[in-house]
């Protein structure tokens, strides 16, 4: 990459900024500061002029990637397209200019946002009540187990397992065991569902919750969802959705309807607003009404035609976050909720899978589909036969660059070997899909023919093949002269 | 094809053991290493920590993925490879000697009958892999 780092470029005494005179009496930081808040030696900060940093900037910017600019087949899993007229609602003044502490009566339009955002994703999602609280995916799936973990105590039962199936998402485990919960596995079976017999044996009067995504991380929809609940009630434990793939089935059925009790949202995978660099995210979590009295406060509430934050909630976890929420990202959501409508919301789901279907089947004779099922809103696939030229998932993807893709999610879910997860959503036309194809069609061909080219690509992005493993082993994480 | 050395035991998680008495030394076997790619990071569990067969005992990390390292048998740890700590990547350039994990004093020897032997383990990757 011929892009210099910003202290490569620093030349001393090199200024972009001209600081006015200074018009306050001068004095000796250390007289202000305690000694052990400061630095010895000088920060070595870049001195550039306005231009050349504007020019570096603007430079790495235009190397950056995103589905502003092409295909992506990360799918909703990281981000789905984001309409603009979200980011529109979201900068309306009357959004911008309020102010967390101002009184109830003087933001009543934002409270009836809200409100009316936990109503509808109450509906979407089959429960009865909403907080919108939460941070994002993984604190909302903390809040939930939270939640669940109140709720046992206040009935007075101790119980201590949580059980995630292997297909599970990191976070689900992770948050289990934050919680203070035991986690116990279960196998998926050969049509990559939860192993029925597996969950038997697993489930007991010490099961506290049972943690699934559904349709599961393979893309495939759990077709014993109801014998599942069945079975995890019966002992008496809960059953929570992780809400990550719920753009595969939107106004065609709910977790409520398949038997969950606790729910959590991410409004930047489903309802389309920004997240990484672009977030923050927001991960709402909905509950069944036996759950409702443990939510965390505030709760936005509707009484009279008026609304008002419920802090009076005796059983409530208590706060999770400060103040009410990623606020403007729940104006983007809301927006993207009224703009679809209750039809669009469930023509959305529809088009996601039928977008990763119709991908599937155009790859079906190219790549192995290890299981021979139609798939939601995402599929999975491996590569067949290039093991022995030494080609692997990992350069597939790094040739994907070349072509102006970025790569689908590779090696997850960790129980398919080199896989690749492909979830195109439902905004991309049949040409983008069938020009995708086309070009993973084309890779195979050359892996098989000229290995050395997938083995070395990328080729002409502005960096070739990065030290992966260097830079997770020894990382450098600042800049040092 | 996978290096799958005779005098050594196997589990489905992919896990070799060398019983010696009343201890065994446990690590992951090459089919393992291979399948994580390039290991980056190992979490190994405290000397005297003690463990049920099917517990997780650590967990090994890669540029691809995090995965937990189970134990296929029941027992109390006397020693770890401290080795590891500062380079992992001997888990992939000798899986079965320099790259040992930790070695168990065992509570239940018995335990040692449910392991594969090299010829199971072999069969069972032809069969799931």
């Amino acid at each position: 990459m011929n892009e210099r780092l910003i202290f490569e470029l620093s030349r001393p005494g090199r200024q972009g900024v001209m600081p006015p005179k200074n018009d306050v009496p001068k004095k000796d930081v250390r007289s202000l500061l305690p000694s052990d808040m400061l630095r010895e030696d000088e920060p070595q900060l870049p001195e550039v002029s306005e231009l050349d940093t504007v020019r570096h900037y603007t430079r790495l910017s235009r190397m950056n990637y995103g589905v502003d600019v092409g295909f992506y087949p990360l799918g909703s899993c990281t981000m789905k397209y984001n309409p603009k007229v979200c980011e529109d609602a979201a900068n309306l003044p009357g959004f911008t200019r309020i102010h967390p502490y101002q009184p109830e009566e003087t933001v009543q339009g934002a409270l009836e946002l809200m409100y009316d955002t936990q109503q509808y994703l109450a509906e979407i999602t089959g429960m009865d009540a909403v907080s919108l609280q939460p941070a994002a995916g993984a604190h909302g799936e903390l809040t939930g187990l939270l939640i669940i973990k109140a709720y046992l105590k206040h009935k007075g039962e101790k119980r201590t397992k949580v059980i995630v199936p292997d297909s599970a998402h990191g976070t689900n485990p992770a948050t289990a065991a934050l919680t203070g919960f035991k986690v116990v596995e279960v196998k998926s079976d050969q049509r990559g569902n939860v192993d029925i017999e597996a969950l038997k044996e697993a489930v007991d009067e010490e099961t506290a919750a049972l943690m699934l995504t559904n349709p599961n991380t393979l893309g495939l929809f759990e077709e014993n969802i109801v014998q599942i609940a069945e079975i995890v009630h019966n002992a008496g434990g809960l059953l929570y959705y992780d809400g990550a793939n719920m753009n595969a089935i939107m106004g065609i059925t709910s977790p409520g309807n398949m038997g969950f009790d606790v729910v959590h949202l991410n409004l930047h995978k489903t309802f389309s607003t920004p997240h990484g660099g672009g977030g923050p995210g927001s991960g709402p979590v909905g509950v069944k009404a036996e759950l409702e009295p443990f939510l965390p406060s505030p709760v936005v509430v509707k009484e009279n035609d008026v609304y008002r934050l419920d802090y009076h909630r005796p059983l409530s976890i208590g706060k999770v976050r400060s103040f009410y929420a990623s606020f403007g990202v729940i104006v983007k959501a809301y927006t993207y909720l009224i703009s679809q409508g209750g039809c669009g919301l469930k023509s959305v789901s529809e088009h996601a899978v039928l977008n990763a279907n119709y991908l599937m089947h155009r790859l079906a004779g190219h790549l192995n589909i290890p299981y021979d099922r139609r798939c939601m809103h995402e599929f999975v696939c491996n590569p067949r036969g290039l093991k022995e030229k030494g080609v692997r998932t990992l350069d597939l993807a790094k040739r994907m660059l070349d072509y102006g893709y970025h790569p689908p999610t590779v090696y997850f879910p960790l129980i398919v070997e080199e896989v690749m997860m492909v979830e195109p959503t439902e905004t991309e036309s049949k040409e983008t899909l069938d020009k995708f194809a086309d070009s993973v069609i084309e890779i195979l061909k050359e892996a098989a023919e000229d290995p050395e080219k997938i083995l070395t690509a990328p080729h002409d992005t502005p960096v070739g093949r990065l030290d992966e493993v260097n830079a997770a082993r020894k990382p450098v994480l600042r800049y040092i002269k | 094809m996978a290096n799958i050395p005779g005098e050594l035991k196997y589990s489905k998680e992919h896990e070799w053991v060398k019983v010696d008495g009343g201890r065994a030394v446990i690590g992951i076997t090459d089919y393992a290493q291979d399948s994580l790619g390039d290991i980056v990071f190992v979490e190994l569990p405290n000397v005297g920590d003690t463990f049920e067969a099917g517990d997780t005992l650590g967990v090994v990390e890669s540029v691809k993925a995090a995965s937990d390292i189970y134990t296929p048998l029941s027992g109390k740890v006397v020693e770890i490879n401290r080795e590891l700590e500062d380079s992992p990547e001997v888990i992939n350039e000798d899986p079965y000697e320099k790259g040992w994990m930790v070695v168990l004093e065992l509570s239940d020897p018995s335990q040692v009958e449910n392991l594969l032997s090299k010829e199971e383990y072999e069969q069972f990757l032809e069969e799931n892999a």
